[in-house]
């Protein structure tokens, strides 16, 4: 491991080529193709995307890997140790953006905090934490999920306390594979749904009023919640099964 | 500067090569024994010079504390880690070892560092290179296995500088190798590299497109490989001559290397035969023999090889790939000639795997391609580009002791993540961030990478400072820090303190240290040639002195050239080589008369018809000029 200092965004981008003075594009200058100090922009800017969710991911591959071909640091192994620097920030952003960009949750997740939607504590990493930690987590159940989440956790008690005995009962196993069954189709389905909600994103960004925008950015937030309680429940109950 | 002289290194376990791009193919450099490989093996010898490669495998066994294998094993690794490695390989532990401390290993009575050691062999390659180019070669590509860690991937990097080398970038082993692939196949594709190699075992697979090579999935294990398999062949004969011959020779350095060269060779056997006799002569004169056969020889080795499942199939779930999407399957690593191996590979990928490349060189190979890249390319390189991950996820302890991934595992590198810290307490300067590498939720389950103190944060009410912290991984998976506090502006002092490395300023002292070995052998090997040149001379002139020749010079030339004669053996006693060639030059001037006397008896004996050995002149006096002249050393 190395400690750097000189890996530090400018604050100030110039918006002028520091080689040849002419203006400068987001990653090369314009007139003389030198590579550039990194901007702090947004993943989508910096594939000159607009801040919209549905995204054609070939073209998107395509365009990540004709920006690698020119910023990637094997190119910049017999340059400058400025221009290597650059290159390095630049190569690692433009990483950064397309592990993001092509992940369509991912993507969904970078947007509502691009927007200013801070993401529950329903979040991936915060229910790991809690795992990790024994904490309880608060969580909301769903509404339309209430009543098969109770009927569930009735069945999963019951397995764990048969597993405990060393029983086994076919009947209930073959309920709660009911129940894993329909829980997955309903992840299937929030996905689904989640995209029906990009659309409307896409064409709120377009037409909409900031109104219009909040409501839907609320919208996502609220089915990748309801999808990650699916999906953690789908995790106990394969837990429970093993 | 010319890309052909940056070569490419397979640093490896076993062996080790180096290789370049000769025109439009990669080609390994030959050492001066005509070798392609060179075992990674170090001895000292008795005046405590480094040998390194076939000549020192022979230290193994005459003198096996004098000599060390497999030292990549405890690259980047801490005392604690390594008590498995003890109890297999030989491996000598400095005295005054502290924990935490950098391993040293003593090797005869001195003590190196893993890089230290490492640094050896990587010296002997570029040693290769520079008699093979006729120049100095300072630049290298060094392979690493994909699945090394932060820590790992620094100690290589380190010795590559106290090599005197310019590391321009570590490349993961199977990468390289499906860089040698592509650059032969030229099709696109999904690609899977199975690497199992003397001491690791790394999974890749690689999508390949129009000459990018994008790694989308690796994972492996940095302790499995051949060494494994010869250490369960070599208990068993330790077992076996304990139970038929009465003999405890566990302790024996000497046994047991002769033991693990004979199980070596048995094992590369049954990879073509169907049973093959181990035959070892024992210290003492006994001789353990015992027939192997493959079914027995796969029965033993297969919980070896079936460690490679896991990992092998970890990484396709992460590709998000069913085996049956795999295009091709390339098998690298001396273990994949074992047929257990290649049919363990068969079922997982349902596929027969490739085996055209040389397992051994294919790395080294690669490593080529990727320095010729570096250099600017070639035609044949030009549309190379490779886009590789880091093999594991980068994390730092939050509260609770839990990790906090903040950089995941088969993220295509450079890779970085921006992180914010404050204060807990009013006026508070410092923040101590715990940075970790690994998979587990738990931070003490994870590999630690190194403790940073951000110093100098500036004093604030709790909560106020706004920290930023950047993660960088670089493209040889090395991860940086950077520091800064927001609201002032001011970037933040770190303080790094590596877990299992050398500070910058050890490798630079082991750096000069390795200057002034390489003045000190300089030293040593003139003193040597002078002094074989000098002997040489002065037997050339007590062969003189019986020619009719010197009784034709006058008193006063014999008596200088017996002076200067006088004077040369004076200086040969001393220490300086300089003073024995200027003892040498001046012997030779002195002479030069008798030369010529006794070419011209030569010549003459010749015209009368006589033959040449009646002259007195024979292959120890040229039988050309000088008869005393400089003799040539290689």
């Amino acid at each position: 491991m190395e400690s750097k200092s000189s890996l530090i965004l400018s604050d100030e981008p110039t918006t002028r080529c520091w080689s040849c003075g002419t203006m400068r594009a987001t990653h090369f200058c314009n007139a003389c193709g030198k590579v550039q100090p990194a901007v702090p922009v947004d993943f989508f800017t910096f594939f000159g995307f607009p801040r919209k969710l549905e995204l054609d991911t070939a073209s998107l591959e395509k365009e990540f890997y004709a920006l690698s071909r020119r910023l990637h640091p094997d190119v910049f192994a017999q340059a400058a140790p400025q221009e290597r620097t650059w290159s390095l920030e630049q190569s690692s952003r433009l990483n950064d953006a397309y592990r993001t960009l092509k992940d369509p949750i991912k993507r969904t997740e970078y947007l509502l905090r691009l927007e200013g939607v801070e993401l529950s504590e329903q979040s991936k990493q915060g229910t790991e934490k809690a795992r990790a930690t024994g904490e309880l987590k608060k969580q909301v159940v769903p509404e339309d999920l209430l009543e098969e989440v109770f009927e569930l956790n009735m069945h999963l008690e019951e397995l764990r306390a048969q597993k405990k005995a060393g029983e086994d009962d076919p009947a209930l196993l073959e309920e709660i594979g009911k129940a894993k069954l329909s829980l997955e189709e309903k992840y299937d389905a929030l996905f689904n749904e989640l995209k029906q909600d990009w659309r409307k994103w896409d064409a709120a960004v377009d037409s909409g009023t900031e109104e219009d925008r909040k409501k839907i950015l609320g919208q996502m937030l609220d089915v990748l919640n309801r999808r990650n309680y699916v999906r953690n429940l789908v995790r106990d109950v394969n837990e429970a099964l093993e | 500067m010319s890309s052909s002289h940056i070569v490419g290194i397979d640093l490896g376990t076993t062996n080790s090569l180096v290789a370049y791009m000769q025109g439009e193919t990669p080609a390994v450099i030959p050492g001066e024994d005509g070798s392609n490989l060179v075992p990674s093996v170090v001895a000292l010898d008795g005046n405590n010079q480094v040998i390194v490669g076939n000549p020192a495998r022979n230290y193994l066994i005459e003198t096996p504390d004098h000599a060390v294998y497999s030292v990549k094993r405890l690259m980047g690794r801490g005392v604690e880690d390594i008590q498995e490695e003890l109890k297999f390989f030989p491996f000598r532990l400095a005295d005054d070892l502290q924990p935490g401390e950098v391993l040293r290993i003593k090797i005869g009575q001195r003590d190196y560092t893993p890089p230290e050691i490492s640094a050896f062999v990587l010296r002997q390659l570029k040693r290769n290179a520079e008699r093979f180019f006729g120049g100095t070669v300072t630049k290298a590509v060094i392979t690493v296995p994909a699945y090394f860690n932060d820590a790992q991937r620094q100690a290589t990097k380190d010795a590559g500088r106290i090599a005197g080398l310019d590391v321009l970038r570590l490349v993961n082993e199977p990468t390289a190798a499906s860089l040698a692939y592509g650059l032969e196949k030229r099709k696109n594709g999904i690609v899977a590299v199975y690497d199992l190699g003397g001491g690791t075992f790394d999974i890749s697979i690689l999508k390949l497109h129009d000459g990018i090579f994008e790694v989308v999935a690796t994972n492996g294990d940095t302790h499995l490989g051949g060494d494994d398999i010869d250490n369960l062949l070599i208990t068993i004969a330790l077992d076996d001559i304990r139970g038929d011959l009465g003999l405890d020779l566990r302790r024996s350095g000497e046994a047991v290397q002769r033991i693990r060269q004979a199980v070596i060779e048995a094992k590369i056997a049954l990879s073509s035969q169907p049973s093959t006799k181990l035959d070892v002569e024992l210290p003492g004169g006994k001789r353990y023999q015992r027939e192997i056969s493959r079914e027995m020889f796969e029965q033993l080795i297969q919980p070896v090889i079936d460690r490679t499942v896991g990992p092998t199939k970890q990484a396709l779930k992460d590709a998000r790939l069913k085996p049956n999407q795999i295009d091709e399957v390339v098998l690298v690593g001396g273990s994949t000639r074992i047929p257990k191996v290649r049919q363990l590979v068969q079922g997982l990928f349902g596929r027969t795997p490739h085996t055209d490349l040389n397992p051994d060189e294919v790395v080294a190979l690669g490593a080529a391609v990727q320095a010729n890249i570096l250099g600017g390319g070639s035609a044949v390189t030009k549309e190379m580009l490779l886009l590789d991950v880091t093999p594991l996820s980068l994390g730092i302890e939050v509260a609770g002791g839990v990790t906090d991934k903040i950089i995941l595992r088969n993220s295509t590198i450079p890779a970085s993540a921006t992180q914010y810290y404050t204060t807990q307490v009013d006026g508070q300067t410092n923040v101590a961030i715990h940075v970790l590498q690994g998979e587990r939720e738990l931070a003490r389950d994870c590999r630690s990478l190194a403790r940073f103190d951000l110093k100098g944060v500036p004093p604030m009410v709790a909560g106020m400072p706004r920290i930023e912290v950047k993660f960088l991984i670089d493209a040889n998976g090395i991860l940086h820090v950077s520091a800064r506090e927001q609201r002032s502006g001011k970037e933040a002092e770190i303080e790094v303190q590596p877990s299992y490395g050398l500070t910058d300023e050890q490798v630079e002292k082991m750096l000069l240290d390795s200057f002034d070995y390489a003045e000190e052998d300089f030293r040593q090997r003139q003193m040597i040639e002078a002094r074989r040149e000098a002997d040489t001379i002065l037997a050339a002139l007590a062969k003189g002195k019986k020619n009719p020749a010197w009784q034709e010079l006058t008193s006063a030339e014999r008596s200088n050239a017996e002076n200067l004669e006088k004077a040369l053996v004076a200086a040969e006693d001393g220490d300086d080589y300089q003073a024995i060639r200027k003892a040498i030059d001046a012997l030779n001037a002195g002479t030069m008369h008798l030369a010529e006397l006794m070419m011209d008896t030569a010549v003459s004996a010749a015209l009368k018809g006589k033959a040449m050995d009646d002259t007195g002149l024979d292959e120890e006096a040229p039988q050309a000029g000088h008869p005393v002249g400089k003799a040539e050393f290689k």
